[in-house]
Parts: C-alpha cells; structure tokens; sequence
C-alpha cells in the first residue's frame, strides 16, 4: 500500500495553493465515505451466515429467476460453498478494501495545505496497525492489571500472595534459577560450540545437530527429556536413560524428578538443550564477521587461541551476545511448558508462569493469576527495553 | 632486531596452486626492504610466510638464527601493520597499543611508558582515550604503526600499510616512515605495489612477478634502487620500475667503421661506449634482434641539446603532457610493439593485454618545457645514448647476465 502514496502524494507538493476546487473536496470525501459503507456493508455480509444464499437469491430475483431465489432461500447453499465464499469475499475485502481505504483516506488528506497533509500522513498509515495493537495488546494489559486489583481479595490480598507466599517464594527462587543457570548455560555453551565448530570441516552439519532441538516443541522435549530422567523403584527394570546407566554400574537409581533441588537443575537442562542452538547460530554468524585480519593481528601480536577468544572476539561480538542473552532470558523468564508437563510444579520446581496457569485455570483465582501476570510483566519490561536498544545499536530493528 | 633469511622458499597451496616459489633472500639487521611486484607477484604471501600466518611449503626460513618454519606467530616476535590497520575496534588507542605488551605480562609501568613514548613519537597522544572508529584513516595507520613498535619486536612487517590512505596522506607518511626507521633501525620488511613507495624507502628493493609453470620462481631481482633503476636485470624489472615505463622497441645491431648502431623503425642509434661496456658480450650479438630500452627521462629536445648526429630521434608528436616543470611527449614509430611474456605480465598488471598495444611501438620522451611542444608537431629528440639497455627477447633477460 505504502508504494502508491509516491504518486497519490505528488499533485499536493508541487501545485499552487487554490487547487482544491469544490467538485475535488466533494468527489474525494464522497469516495472515502462510499468506501466506508461498502466495507461496512461487506462485514455485515461476511457476519451473517445466510449472506452468500441472501446474495445469490438477491441475484436470481434480479435477472428474473423467482423460482431458484426461493429454492436458495429455502434451502441454503451447502455449508462448503458457504465458507469458500465467505472466503473469498474475505480476502477481497481484507485486501481491495483496505488498500481502497487507504487511498481514498489519502486522497482526503491531500486536500489540506501540504504542511497539514504532511502531519496527517503518518497517522492514517500508522493508525490501524496502532489500534490493532492497542486492541490486542494495551486493552488485555490494562484489563489484566484491573482484574489484579479488583478481583479476589483486591490488590492488597492478591499481591500479598505474589510476593510473599511461601508457595511464591519457592517459584521465585525457582525462576531465579532458571534466569541465571539457564540463559547463562545457554549463552556459554553457544558461544563455546560457536566457536568450535567454526574450525570443523562440516560445519554446517556439526550446526545442524545442534541446531536441530529448536525444532522441537518445549512440550515435546518435555516428554523426551521425561523418559531420559524416568525413574523405577530399585530392582525393576530402568526404562530412563539416565538410571539405566547408573544400574549398568551398579547403582541405585536417582529420582531426577522428584528430587529438590536435583529436579529444578534437571529441567533447566532441557531449557539449555532447547536454546543453546538458537545461541550457537547467532554466535557463530557474528564470529564469522569478526574481520579475519584482527584475529591475525592478534596472534602476531602474541596472543593463544584461547586469549584471541576471550579477549578479541568475545569483546568484538559483545552486541549479539546481549541479544541473545536477553532474548533468551526473557523466554526461560515465562518458563511454563517444561515444568507443566513433567512435574506440574510438584516437588518444589514451581515456576511463576506455572503457578499463574494453576490459579488461573485450576483455583480461579483470577485476581491472584493476573497479579502474577503483571508481576512477570514488570520483570520483562526492562529486559525488553534493553534488548530493543541492543537491536537498535546494531542497526538490526528501527 | 634481527636479520632474516630464507632460502628456497616456496609456498604451494593445498588446490595444488603454486604461489611462490625459489625464494632466496637474505634480509640484513636493520634494513629495510621492499618487496615490490604486481598484484599475484606472491609478495603478500612472502610476507605473511615471515609472520607465521602462512605456512611454508618449501624451503627454510630463518629470523636471526632461529629457523622458524614451524614456530607459531605469537612466538616469532615480529610486530606487523596491515592494509586495514586491523585495530581492535573494542579497545582504546592505548589498549590497542598495550594489549601485546599485557599477553607478555609485561610490567604495568613499563607498558605505560612504551605506550606513552609510542604514542609521542607518532604524535597521536591525545587520542589515546579514543577507539579507533573516532579516528581518521590516517590516525590509524599511526595507532597501527605504534601498536607494531611499542613491541620492540626482532622486525617490523608491514603489508601496503600506506594504500588505504588519500594520495597526499600517503606521501607524508612515506617521508614519516623512512624517520621512523633511520631512528628505530628496526630490519623491516614492506610489502607493496607502488613502485614510488619501493625506491624511496627501500634500502634494498626486491622486485618479484608472478609465478607462471615456465618459470616457477619469482624472485626477479634484489638490489639497490639505483641499480634497479639504472641497471634492470631482466624486461620485467626495467619495465615495473620507473614511471613512465621505459620505451622498448625491436631493434638490431649493426657495426661500421664508425661505431656499433642500433636499428629500428629506419632510424640509426650510435651505442656509446659507456652502453656497450654495461652490456658484455653485446658486440657478439651484431645482426641478431635484441630488446633495445630507452627511458623517458634519457631523451632532451634537440633544441637544448643541440645537434647530435646518430643520436636523434624525430618523430610526430602524438600527445603532449605538459607537468609545467617538464612534458611528457608521446610518439609512435612505425615498427611492431614488443611482445615477450615479461612484457604480458607488466600489460596484465594493468588490466590491459597484447591487443592494445595496436602495431605500432609507443615511446614517451621527458623533455623540458622549455621547448614549446604541440600536437601534431615533427619534434626531435636527442637519446642519452650511455644510457641504453639492451635485453635478449627470448630470455627476457639484459644482455650480459648470466642465465
């Protein structure tokens, strides 16, 4: 859509002041307003589930057909026809009605002196895409914090639980946890293999490998890594991979599992196996862009390899390290899968996403789950905020 | 500070490319050399062979006494300035200029007092706070320049460190480079393709061309710059060395009674004695066709010389360039360009090949501006004739080297 503002922009930047004659002002409002009540008249189309058989029966009484428009009307069309043409209008109207909008809208602004069309511009461009934000972002959040307020026992009782119930004090530790060991796990063990496979042969297929977890959901992995820690009684047949390797060799086996703090570690290491592909390629792409020329530098300079890692080409990647970092600080912050599915949050692995799900869903504690939400909300908003400054530094996001 | 040899080096790529080859040099303590030669000439390679961030595939190589082939960089001690500087973008100026002297856990007030000496030498003080993006191109080279010598290193490597920078810039660091070295007298060894910068800073000038599968060697000569100058031991040199190149042109001896002649293009050059003498054996070759070269700079107007039979050239002036202080004056003679594998690889370097040389020979003559010259014009030119070179077309070599 934006492509066509170049031409539709034109005649108001270079002709005259006197140039908006009556029919133009009239004519162009008239074609924005007519577009208006089409669209309109469209959704209400597309709302009603008798509007395909209203439109054809319309139709047959025009060209003259009484007969087929009563069939219609009677009958209905078959629910596939109804859909594919529900369909097709959709698209229609999504695409040729809003791209109509935008010119007509753009043609209304061109009518304004230039200076006041050119303040005006960037709103009817930006305006959807900010209240569709404001409708499926803002509005949730606010109504989110409200309910955290009002509901149960009211904002006092709700965030007393938050902060200080024992059962939260336990998720916090948890998610403190998870925070350090498993975006610092991840972030170190990328950055390593970044670097490793960088001197392999077939690198691409050494990254495949690594690369290959991210594919997997987290419930997935859950249920994998759940069979790795599994856990039977001593003397019946170990079906984990783990204790069957502790029966090889004489062992008991471990409860991975149920076993605090043992389980919180064990479940932050599929977190690790999850995310430190996503780390490695991010990593691997910015060592391969440290100029070759300052690695020789420095080992004429006389630098080991290892010196030349640490204190070249770390320093020289410091921005897309932050960014993976906090990227993936912020996705292990709403950790919720991995515990859900493997011990639901038993066994003190608790996790505030977790128990947000169960107040929610399970105690309908709504006020309760909504403090918690807002709590998680304020703790990633400054690592969002430094994460989209990084961005910006490195010319990656606008 | 030390000297460095090689002898027999060779360096062939794993694809089975050979890059350089026959390599023996011998790089005395304290000087300064320039390896010089067209780009593929191998010079770069030679360079990073010394520095260890190439390995070697023949042949040894030796800093002071030390052979090297198989010691890591980091222990080899030479400090080396690359075309684009490769400073490390995350450290200070100072930093930068520490951070060799920090791996060799040097003491902190030592570092502080080479660093800040470096750094006054090189006039770049007041930046040492800064990090080499807030630094102009040439601020650079100098952050580079000291990074290199705060190391006190055994030799200084230094691969076309002026290239990168605008035409005037490059002059004063030339002249800022000889200072450094005539007050350092650290051996150093330069890498470039600008045959201006090779005779100003060498001490020694190695001039090297391509390796071809006739001749995998590419050492093409070793010497002073006036004797490169003055004395080219092969085409290829006489033809790389010296801007503009020196004139070649076929031509055939002759012997009467009044002296030994050159013939080409209907005209007759008396060799002086001088010529015949610098050229052993030349007098043997009557008759056979040989390589005559003549430098722009060996020709004067007859109107300042005054006449000089046997000595003259006329031909009609093609283009004049005038310099203010002297004119280039292009001619043509009628008679087919030269053309041997030395003289391609020189066309080469230039992006041209044999096809545009067209079938006449080009000479440019360097005359004083006094003498008004015009387009068009018939000028005669006197040839400084103790100054004429004579090469053999088949060997590409001067008449008189041994083989």
């Amino acid at each position: 859509m934006t492509h066509n503002t170049p031409t539709t922009k034109a005649p108001s930047q270079d002709s005259a002041a006197p140039r908006n004659t009556p029919t133009e002002i009239i004519s162009s409002v008239a074609i924005l307003a007519a577009i208006v009540l089409i669209l309109r008249a469209s959704l209400s189309f597309l709302k009603n589930p008798d509007g395909p058989s209203n439109l054809f029966a319309s139709f047959y009484d025009l060209v003259g057909a009484g007969g087929s428009a009563e069939a219609i009307r009677a009958s209905g069309l078959s629910p596939i026809t109804n859909k594919l043409i529900i369909a097709v209008v959709a698209i229609a109207v999504g695409i040729a009605g809003v791209w109509a909008l935008f010119i007509a809208a753009n043609r209304v602004i061109d009518l304004f002196s230039p200076r006041w069309a050119e303040r005006l511009r960037p709103f009817l461009f930006v305006g959807p895409a900010v209240a569709l934000l404001g409708f499926f972002l803002v509005y949730p959040a606010i109504n989110t914090i409200s309910t955290s307020i009002t509901d149960d026992g009211g904002a006092i009782e709700n965030y007393k639980f938050a902060l200080t119930d024992p059962d939260m004090l336990v998720a916090f530790r948890n998610n403190i946890l998870w925070l350090v060991l498993g975006t610092g796990g991840s972030v170190l063990i990328g950055l390593i293999i970044a670097q490793l496979v960088d001197r392999v042969k077939r690198e691409a297929l050494a990254k495949t490998f690594i690369f290959l977890p991210m594919a997997i959901s987290m419930v997935g992995a859950s249920v994998v890594w759940g069979f790795v820690y599994e856990w039977k009684p001593p003397g019946q047949p170990q079906i984990g991979v783990l204790n069957a390797g502790l029966d090889a060799v004489g062992r008991d086996p471990i409860a991975w599992l149920q076993t605090a703090p043992l389980n919180t570690l064990a479940l932050i290491v599929i977190m690790v196996w999850l995310q430190t592909g996503f780390a490695m390629v991010i990593l691997s792409a910015a060592i391969k862009g440290v100029p070759g020329e300052i690695l020789e530098a420095a080992r004429i300079d006389g630098a080991n390899e290892f010196q030349i890692f640490r204190r070249v080409i770390v320093p020289s990647i410091k921005g897309s390290v932050i960014t993976v970092a906090t990227t993936i600080f912020v996705a292990i912050l709403k950790v919720f899968d991995i515990v859900f599915v493997t011990t639901g949050g038993k066994f003190d692995t608790e996790v505030i996403a977790n128990r947000m799900f169960a107040e929610m869903f399970k105690f309908r504690n709504f006020g309760r789950a909504s403090a918690l939400a807002v709590v998680l909300l304020v703790v990633v908003t400054p690592i969002m905020v430094l994460n989209v400054r990084n961005l910006r530094r490195q010319g990656i996001g606008a | 500070m030390a000297s460095i040899t090689m002898t027999k080096l060779g360096k062939i790529y794993p694809d089975g490319t050979r890059a350089v080859g026959d390599v023996d040099l011998e790089i005395v303590d304290g000087e300064f050399l320039v390896l010089v030669g067209p780009s593929g000439c191998g010079k770069s390679t030679i360079l990073r062979m010394i520095a260890g961030l190439e390995e070697i595939s023949e042949g040894e190589m030796y800093i002071g006494e030390t052979l090297v082939n198989d010691v890591q960089p980091k222990d080899r001690d030479i400090a080396m300035v690359f075309q684009n500087y490769a400073l490390y973008p995350h450290m200070t100026v100072y930093d930068n200029m520490a951070f060799g002297l920090k791996l060799r856990k040097m003491d902190k007030a030592d570092i502080d007092r080479r660093v800040k000496e470096a750094a006054a030498v090189l006039e770049i003080t007041e930046f040492l706070d800064r990090k080499p993006k807030a630094l102009s191109g040439g601020q650079r080279q100098r952050v580079a320049m000291g990074r290199a010598i705060v190391r006190e290193p055994k030799a200084f490597l230094m691969d076309e460190p002026l290239s990168n920078l605008d035409a005037k810039l490059r002059v004063q660091m030339r002249t800022e480079l000889s200072e450094l070295h005539h007050r350092l007298k650290t051996t150093t060894v330069y890498v470039t393709h600008d045959q201006i910068e090779a005779m100003t800073l060498g001490h020694r000038v190695a001039v090297l061309k391509p390796v071809t599968a006739a001749r995998p060697d590419n050492l093409s000569q070793v010497a002073s710059p006036g004797e490169l100058y003055s004395n080219p031991v092969n085409m290829f040199v006489a033809g790389f060395i010296g801007s503009p190149a020196m004139n070649m042109v076929n031509a055939t001896l002759e012997q009467d009674a009044t002296g030994l002649y050159a013939k080409f293009a209907g005209l007759r050059l008396l060799v002086d004695q001088v010529a015949i003498d610098r050229h052993p054996g030349l007098v043997e070759r009557l008759g056979e066709q040989l390589v005559l070269g003549i430098r722009p700079g060996n020709f004067e107007a007859e109107a300042i010389t005054g006449p000089a039979p046997d000595r003259t050239i006329t031909a009609t002036v093609t283009v004049a360039e005038m310099l203010g202080y002297e004119t280039f004056v292009h001619f043509e003679l009628e008679q087919p360009p030269v053309v041997t594998p030395d003289i391609e690889e020189l066309l080469a370097d230039t992006g041209a090949d044999v096809s545009s040389l067209g079938d006449t020979t080009k000479f440019t003559a360097r005359v004083t501006s006094d003498v008004p010259v015009s387009l068009g014009q018939e000028l005669t030119v006197t040839v400084d004739t103790t100054k004429l070179h004579f090469f053999d077309p088949a060997t590409g070599l001067r008449v008189g080297t041994a083989v």
